[in-house]
């Protein structure tokens, strides 16, 4: 009894100091964006700001006259087209890929597969060159469609794999029974797959959304101008213009992660049931 | 006798359409796989064939006119200069810490994610945050956290008392290196912790009823019963997060840009230079090709370790 006592203790502090680990970097990023600058650079250092700073934040969201705060929202909007584009469409295509390859038979269907999540070994540095050529040939150079296409090439292995995995688990059963009373395959698969489905599918969108939200590279070659400059390439530039600011770049940063952050805690609980399905033998 | 006769008919009613039905199936698959097909080789295996070509040619600028065929001048030249190894070998570096530490914290965390304690709901949202944060952001953050004049690294020593004086903490090459690690670490551990986190909870609970039957100690659980059944996980994580170091070249750019003395340039980075501010096309594909080789060579070592442990992808 009191062996497990000590346990418990040792476990719930672990956790405590688990969560600092997480949590204390963030605190300080918030607090160091809502302090005046004279705080920042205090000395000794002040951890909590001697008065709620503000500004930084509004002229982020709201000055029209900042030429910082423009770029920053026009990036924000096209990050949000990015995104969002870019889990749609390769949501689609992994949904009836994973379809054909968790309950059609075909010739090749592992190696094809095998295949498809190769690609994600490639380095992203190795394809910028030809990319870039491909792009500017079709006129796609700082258009937010081209991003969106080379980043649906990026995410289409992982949304393949993820729903691969979970169609597989989803007895087969059930799609027969529909089949019999005279669905088609594809009806099958929304009335019945899909439904039954939807912890793979919330893994493979949140997935797909912190890879398109996260990609650099690509939208740091292949965009220029605030046209279709994307959060990060937004980011990098503030924090290495603004060297000396450190409370900008901390605001910029937070209000950057706020769509991810949301979209990460909403859908986590289905994370783990959504890649435990990869983790079995399917 | 009536039954099996019936169960025979039908069986050959069945034969014929069955093979019109894998003739169909066949081509059901071609048309739903035609659209991620499309996707990805156009947008990744028809480019890298592309590069392949450029690797084999001199293209020293983005408009140049003369691009003289020079055979494997390109691959020669990569793998007889220093700068290449090095930066190879920082590359490998912080592959074998950032994945090590990972796993270890990661496992750890996963454990505490599964284990019974008050607020798991809560551990869990905390934990997902590191990992939602953008990479830039997470960049942006650390080198604020390790800035020498209001990082808060310094702030915490210097109260603390172990630390007289600020330190610049990013001036000194491997500590430099060894500072990106800690931030990279950071950040995508917790996703190791929810692949293995995923990876624990289908392991049956029958098998740890069965242990404490036999009354096995903590470590004996572990090793016996956890450990194997977590393999397939851990070798998938390891892949993972092998390749992704491999190519890591984000967080470099936004923390230290390389710096300083070269010191955290990593292989990506390294190529991104050559064939971007050098404007050296052809020596900038050939490296991305060796790093290729590399990424092929550790992950095949990884897929053995897979097939060992009965892993299958799908």
């Amino acid at each position: 009894m009191k062996r497990k006592t000590v346990a418990t203790v040792a476990t719930h502090a672990a956790a405590v100091v688990v969560a600092i680990a997480c949590l204390a970097p963030l605190a300080w990023t918030l607090l160091a964006s809502v302090s005046p600058q004279s705080d920042i650079v205090a000395r000794p250092a002040r951890w909590w700001p001697s008065e709620f700073f503000l500004d930084r934040y509004a002229a982020i969201l709201l000055d029209a006259d900042s030429s910082v705060g423009a770029s920053f929202r026009a990036a924000f909007m096209n990050s949000i087209v990015v995104g969002t584009s870019t889990v749609v469409i390769s949501m689609v295509v992994g949904i009836l890929g994973a379809y054909a390859f968790s309950r059609l038979r075909f010739p090749f269907r592992r190696t094809t597969l095998m295949i498809f999540l190769a690609t994600y070994m490639l380095p992203q540095v190795a394809l910028l060159i030809p990319l870039y050529l491909i792009l500017s040939s079709l006129g796609l150079l700082d258009t937010t469609l081209g991003l969106i296409l080379v980043d649906c090439a990026l995410v289409v292995p992982f949304t393949l794999w993820i729903l691969s995995n979970y169609f597989a688990t989803i007895p087969a059963d059930l799609e027969e029974a529909a089949r019999i009373d005279g669905t088609t395959r594809l009806g099958a698969l929304f009335r019945v797959i899909l439904p039954s489905a939807r912890p793979g599918i919330f893994a493979a969108m949140m997935f797909a959304f912190l890879l398109a939200w996260d990609e650099f590279m690509y939208a740091l070659i292949f965009t220029s101008t605030d046209n279709a400059k994307t959060l990060p390439v937004a980011i990098a530039e503030f924090a290495g213009r603004y060297t000396t600011d450190f409370g900008l770049v901390a605001a910029g940063g937070l209000i950057a992660s706020i769509p991810p952050v949301v979209i990460a805690l909403v859908f986590q609980r289905h994370v783990v049931s959504g890649l435990a399905a990869g983790a079995v033998k399917g | 006798m009536a039954v099996a006769t019936a169960t025979k008919s039908t069986g050959n009613r069945i034969a014929r359409p069955r093979r019109n039905g894998l003739e169909r199936q066949g081509r059901l698959a071609f048309w739903l796989l035609l659209p991620a097909f499309l996707a990805v080789f156009g947008v990744i295996v028809y480019p890298m064939f592309r590069t392949l070509l450029i690797s084999l040619f001199e293209v020293k600028s983005a408009v140049a006119t003369v691009t003289p065929f020079v055979g494997l001048d390109n691959y020669i030249q990569a793998l007889s200069s220093s700068g290449f190894w090095s930066a190879m070998g920082r590359t490998l570096y912080f592959t074998l810490m950032s994945t090590s530490i990972e796993l270890v914290v990661g496992l750890v965390i996963a454990w505490l994610l599964n284990a019974r304690i008050r607020g798991r709901w809560l551990l869990r949202a905390i934990v997902v945050l590191p990992w939602a944060l953008p990479t830039i952001v997470n960049a942006a953050m650390w080198k604020g956290i390790y800035n020498a004049q209001y990082g808060a690294l310094n702030g915490l020593l210097s109260q603390v008392g172990l630390i007289d004086q600020y330190q610049t903490w990013l001036s000194d090459p491997f500590t430099a290196l060894n500072f990106l690690i800690v931030a990279d670490a950071w950040k995508t551990t917790p996703l190791v912790a929810f692949f293995l986190l995923a990876g624990l909870t289908a392991i049956p609970h029958e098998l740890y009823e069965a242990a404490r039957v036999d009354r096995a100690g903590w470590f004996r659980t572990f090793r016996s019963v956890t450990l194997p059944l977590l393999a397939p996980s851990i070798a998938l994580v390891l892949v993972l997060r092998t390749v992704e170091a491999v190519k890591v070249f984000d967080i470099v750019y936004a923390m230290t840009r390389g710096g300083p003395a070269n010191g955290t340039q990593t292989i990506s980075y390294y190529t991104y230079v050559t064939a971007f501010s050098e404007q050296n096309y052809g020596l900038g594909s050939a490296i991305s090709y060796l790093i290729v080789i590399v990424i092929i060579a550790l992950s095949a070592l990884y897929l053995r370790l897979l097939r060992r442990s009965e892993m299958s992808l799908l």
